[in-house]
């Protein structure tokens, strides 16, 4: 009985992901999934029966399942629309860390009795193996978190990747060890294994930039997947290794198809070669940028046949997507016709503008993907730029020292005039000068990108 | 080598699914818009919050007076909970703003 259950939990999930990958079936999907895992959940409290045995602690169990009910959908519920992918990074950090807990309370089991020969030489690798990922998984998710609410900055300092090499590098060799020596595995040496992959988890992600978030979550996401597998080996149970490995390889090739949208390898993510002072070395003669006025932006944008609006993160750290969407409608009561060009990474997280501006309840037919802005562009008259960077700079297509040279980007420059909305001059994110600021027909307007727009509608509104 | 041939032989099954799972997570993945990353790694998220049937059973195993393993398999499942609710949850609140666009 149990494992049909467990068989349709695990049908579930490959149909819920295979119609999560469809816009017109994503939700249902997602909802199929979910009640596979009900199912999976429910079957295991009432069902699971070991050496004969069923299992005891209801009290303990349910009350756990209620609490953390609770905690998950409060905060599922409560978060805003801008800190999602931060939320999806904390959910992930939990998954990693109730991995990491099982295979600590599975190896107390381990000291108590002690047990030699192969087979369970082998189950402490796996409980090993569910431990180091699932706390690496933990503190990762942890530091990427409060990186995207902005709470801890990049950090690095010279050597950080030899030195997180070597900590990599100690936790295999204790791994070992404790493996070999099995039956005088000791716990203190359990214990350094744990905190040392908690230390990697922070010290991988920290010196990873702020715009590379996305794909470090995505990637912890696979490692969690493989944690939980890890589970699936441990209690040889089908449901947790399909769920798991699923994940682990769907996560990967998420990990990957999101790099190839920046056109940057993973590697390159990892080590971060990305957004350090040494590339500023590129940057040319810059010449210089002309600032414009509000009230001149008003008047180029109200007497414009076609504006299009390129949002990026400054959009999504000011929260101006409603504010945005008003002057669209603004503009539109003018018979301005108003698009928006989505670059597939503008933002922390691929697809972020998309959700950001459905949020305001832009119209969908309103967003052009990069492949239909970039075919409409010299037919648009201005094309304002809010808070996005390297997703419109030239130097993507011209530079080839440039460190996103390949980066299909918005070729913006082919509108009649462009307007930047940036807060000040400072590169972004990806840390190099941008041509596009410095060209006749690109006019700059700084200020916080919200603050911006509710004066551009203002000043509309009331003179003209 | 014999500890790993023998521990092959005997979850070969699990190691069929995970083989099959592999290949089948690349193949699901491969031909997804871009648009639908950030909900489908949400609802990758959520999957793999399958691991508090680990955390479960790891609590209905415990011995009641062990308490170590009570409070550490508490936890687990506490926070196994939070990550597959928080995780359908979230999900399905991005995917409705995906849906309510195209309606009107």
């Amino acid at each position: 009985m149990l494992s049909l259950i467990y068989l349709i939990g695990s049908v579930t999930f490959i149909v819920g992901l295979k119609m999560l990958s469809n816009p017109a079936t994503a939700r249902k999907g997602n909802a199929i999934a979910a009640g596979g895992m009900t199912l999976a959940i429910l079957g295991t409290i009432f069902l699971y029966k070991h050496h004969g045995q069923g299992l005891h602690n209801y009290g303990w169990i349910v009350a756990g399942l209620f609490i953390g009910g609770v905690i998950g959908l409060v905060s599922a519920r409560r978060v805003k629309m801008t800190a999602m992918p931060e939320m999806v990074s904390l959910f992930n950090g939990m998954g990693g860390a109730c991995a990491a807990l099982i295979s600590v309370v599975e190896f107390e089991y381990m000291t108590e009795v002690i047990f030699t020969g192969a087979p369970v030489r082998m189950q402490l690798v796996i409980i090993l193996a569910g431990m180091v990922i699932g706390s690496v998984s933990f503190a990762g998710s942890v530091i990427a978190w409060g990186k995207l609410n902005g709470s801890i900055k990049d950090i690095s300092f010279k050597g950080q990747h030899i030195f997180n090499l070597i900590v990599l590098a100690v936790i295999l060799l204790l791994a070992v060890v404790v493996t070999i020596t099995l039956p005088a595995a000791t716990v203190i040496l359990f214990v350094v294994i744990l905190l040392l992959s908690l230390l990697y988890g922070v010290c991988f992600v920290l010196p990873i930039g702020g715009a590379d978030m996305p794909v470090v979550i995505s990637l912890l996401n696979s490692f969690t997947g493989v944690a939980a597998a890890c589970g699936g080996f441990l209690y040889n149970n089908p449901v947790m290794l399909t769920g798991g490995i699923l994940v682990g390889s769907a996560g990967t090739i998420l990990t990957i198809l999101m790099c190839k949208a920046m056109n940057r390898s993973l590697k390159n993510v990892l080590i971060g070669s990305f957004g350090g002072p040494k590339v500023a070395g590129t940057s040319k003669e810059q010449g210089a940028y002309k600032e414009i006025s509000l009230s001149d932006t008003a008047v180029i944008m109200a007497y414009a046949q076609k504006v299009m609006i390129v949002p990026g993160y400054g959009l999504a750290v000011a929260q101006a997507q409603h504010a945005c969407h008003e002057l669209e409608n603004l503009l539109e009561a003018r018979g301005v016709e108003v698009k928006y060009a989505i670059h597939p990474v503008a933002g922390r997280m691929p697809g972020h503008m998309n959700v950001l501006l459905a949020e305001a309840d832009v119209p969908y037919e309103k967003l052009l993907e990069m492949e239909q802005a970039n075919g409409q562009f010299n037919t648009t008259d201005v094309v304002l730029v809010l808070g996005a960077n390297d997703v419109v700079n030239p130097a993507a297509k011209n530079d080839p020292a440039s460190p996103i040279y390949g980066m299909p980007i918005l070729e913006v420059e082919n509108a009649r005039s462009v307007i930047v909305n940036k807060r000040s001059m400072k590169p972004g994110y990806a840390g190099i000068e941008n041509d596009l600021f410095f060209q006749p027909k690109t006019s700059m307007l700084f200020g916080d990108a919200k603050h911006v727009l509710q004066q551009l509608v203002a000043e509309i509104v009331n003179s003209l | 080598m014999d500890v790993i041939f023998s521990f092959l032989q005997q979850h070969l099954e699990a190691v069929y699914i995970v083989i099959l799972s592999v290949f089948l997570g690349v193949e699901v993945i491969s031909r997804v818009p871009s648009v639908l990353h950030t909900p489908l790694m949400s609802g990758a998220n959520a999957i793999h919050g399958v691991v508090i049937i680990g955390a479960i059973i790891v609590m209905g195993e415990a011995e009641p007076d062990n308490y170590l393993a009570l409070v550490l398999g508490f936890l687990a499942v506490i926070l196994g909970t939070i990550n597959v609710v928080g995780g359908f949850v979230v999900t399905d609140r991005m995917l409705e703003m995906f849906k309510s666009k195209k309606t009107k």
